[in-house]
């Protein structure tokens, strides 16, 4: 107790040079808890995406997989379309659970985000779309009276932001044609959340697209079966099967050079973090070696000089870690705004996921960073031989 | 009465590239349990290696020097470490007090490093006992040198040593104050029998103590008893 007492008089009496080697260490934590934060919660929202979409398998038609990737986690489908043969060909087969083709497409709506335009996204879809989605439920109205019927259902934020609701009327732009509101559903925290939904049939009639589909979304009984089931649709012209594991790491391929750039610079920051801690202590050591050197003469032993030492580096490390772990609370709000403007995709969840489990290792890591920066300062400290170090300041 | 320090024949030599200086040229003396012996003499003489040796601060290079009963010359750091722990207190010309830590803590702190029982109320009549009860939350700089010089004095007390070494404890005092610290320290030898040995260039005060070492270049010029007339 008298040690880490002295320890921290020591330190407070180079308030400003203490202070800044604090916040070096500081820094590092920070990078690293936003950094394995970012790690944790990017992967828990991204399967929490993938998960929420509701099928493990979309056939699509043919196109580059990245953008297939993409553009099925914002909504759907790959904007090219296949012929719906491929439906009636794999609505039988024996390992399919259950099933729900799909109609996407896009329409630019001039009049959106007050002037400044944007694209809408419609989707055609039958009522086997709800046995996937379980969890689409409606806030107000019920799903289509026919499926053929000019009617449409919102997902929650599209319904929000053109601020309708059930018996309301929706207008098509460009095509003109109007449709009305059966039915708004409950917020679900997917992408889904942005579609306007319209009854397949009437979609590929509106759409001028009969007999076509974007996708068809599919669970299976049994996940192991999916090589087999894909292997059975290879010989089908222009249409590819895309697993959502597949999609998944294709995502994760894609932000891994992101994590890369930001793993470099945590270690950077660490590695000058670790020099700046041992800079400091030791410059404090030497300002110090005729004060060690009478903690000797008066009885102080080896080890008694490395644990003062050690208690300093150590101590400087844990004030940064608590100040680092600070930082990553309080900043990561804004790291995250950052890293999603960035990103070629980013899921709908929280993207730094910061726990308490997450806060304590880096606590710990910054408490093992001080027990190694504190090693040589200490052994050099220990070292000195008191008469030594006593005359050194005549 | 008991030789509480005896040297017989005590060298020191520094070895440094291409010279070797014999700081200590073969000197014998003993020194006797609750003596006030002041080691006197120009700089370079030797004083501050001879005290330096029987702190055990420092090996001997040749001879013999028995400290309370423990030949000096066959022991280890670690056990020379021991013994100046519980039976020697170090006064310096630079009172070298730690300058984080108040009065009281720097009192505190030497009990804690000998490893004896820290008591603050011991600690606090240690600090009373040289004058600076009313000085005991001050930190270093905020005390004058001779107070600073009497919070290292106190700082040696704290481990109840039986031998004081006191480096040129007046070195950096006016003349008042070096009189003050002279007579604290002849206060302890005289009412709890502390064996005392100060070096020191100030003649004046050598002289009003027991016994008076002159030394020179390495060797012992003279030492005699002063009677006190």
């Amino acid at each position: 107790m008298k040690l880490l007492l002295l320890a921290y008089k020591n330190l407070n009496r180079k308030k400003i040079r203490s202070f800044l080697t604090i916040f070096g260490v500081a820094i590092a934590v920070a990078v690293l808890v936003i950094l394995l934060g970012f790690s944790i919660g990017y992967n828990h929202s991204l399967t929490s995406d993938i998960d929420k979409m509701g099928y493990q398998v979309l056939i699509t038609a043919k196109g580059c997989p990245y953008e297939a990737a993409t553009l099925m986690l914002k909504g759907g489908g790959g904007l090219q379309y296949m012929p719906q043969d491929v439906y009636n060909k794999v609505v039988s087969d024996p390992r399919i659970d259950k099933l729900t083709p799909q109609l996407m497409q896009t329409v630019y709506d001039d009049q959106l985000q007050d002037g400044k335009g944007g694209f809408v996204l419609y989707m055609g879809v039958e009522k086997s779309y709800l046995e996937l989605k379980p969890w689409s439920t409606f806030e107000a109205g019920n799903w289509f009276s026919s499926n053929n019927a000019e009617e449409v259902i919102m997902g929650y934020e599209a319904a929000e932001l053109e601020q309708r609701t059930v018996g309301d009327k929706v207008l098509i732009p460009k095509l003109n044609k109007v449709l009305t509101v059966v039915g708004v559903f409950k917020r679900t925290g997917t992408q889904d959340d942005g579609v306007i939904f319209i009854p397949l049939k009437t979609a590929q009639k509106i759409f001028n697209l009969s007999d076509k589909l974007s996708g068809i979304g599919i669970k299976l009984k049994e996940l192991g079966t999916l090589p087999d089931f894909e292997k059975d649709l290879y010989d089908v012209p222009s249409i590819q099967v895309v697993s959502m594991a597949q999609v998944k790491n294709t995502v994760l391929s894609l932000v891994s050079t992101t994590k890369t750039l930001i793993t470099s610079i945590a270690i950077v920051a660490i590695f000058i973090a670790i020099i700046g801690v041992i800079d400091t202590i030791l410059m404090s050591v030497f300002e110090r070696t005729q004060e060690i050197g009478v903690m000797k003469a008066i009885g102080a032993s080896k080890s008694d000089v490395f644990k003062l030492i050690w208690m300093e580096t150590v101590l400087i490390c844990t004030v940064g870690g608590i100040g680092g772990i600070l930082i990553a609370i309080f900043g990561g709000s804004v790291v995250e705004h950052f890293v999603r403007k960035v990103l070629p995709y980013a899921p709908t969840g929280k993207l730094l996921f910061i726990s308490p489990k997450l806060l304590l290792i880096s606590l710990l890591g910054a408490i093992v960073l001080g027990l190694i920066s504190g090693i040589y300062p200490a052994l050099r400290a220990s070292m000195m031989r008191p008469i030594e170090a006593i005359r050194s300041g005549e | 009465m008991e030789n509480i320090i005896e040297a017989g024949d005590l060298k020191k030599t520094y070895k440094l590239p291409g010279e070797e200086i014999n700081a200590l040229k073969g000197i014998s003396f003993n020194v006797k349990h609750s003596e006030f012996v002041a080691i006197m003499g120009p700089s370079g003489a030797g004083k501050t290696t001879l005290l330096n040796l029987i702190g055990g601060l420092d090996n001997l290079s040749s001879g013999g020097l028995k400290v309370l009963g423990n030949e000096f010359s066959r022991l280890k750091e670690k056990d020379l470490s021991r013994i100046r722990r519980k039976s020697i207190g170090f006064v310096f010309q630079d009172f070298l007090l730690i300058p984080s830590l108040t009065a009281l803590e720097n009192v505190e702190m030497a009990m804690y490093l000998a490893k004896t029982d820290v008591n603050r109320e011991n600690a606090v009549n240690i600090l009373k006992r040289v004058g600076l009860g009313h000085r005991l939350k001050h930190l270093p700089y905020e005390l004058s040198g001779g107070e600073m010089q009497r919070v290292a004095i106190a700082r040696a007390l704290a481990i109840s040593p039986k031998i004081i070494l006191a480096d040129e404890p007046t070195g950096n005092l006016d003349t008042k104050n070096s009189q003050n610290i002279f007579d604290l320290l002849k206060q302890l030898n005289e009412e709890e029998g502390l064996t005392v040995m100060m070096a020191t260039h100030n003649t004046k005060l050598g002289y009003q103590s027991k016994r008076a070492i002159l030394m020179r270049d390495g060797n012992i010029e003279e030492d005699q008893k002063i009677t006190g007339d």
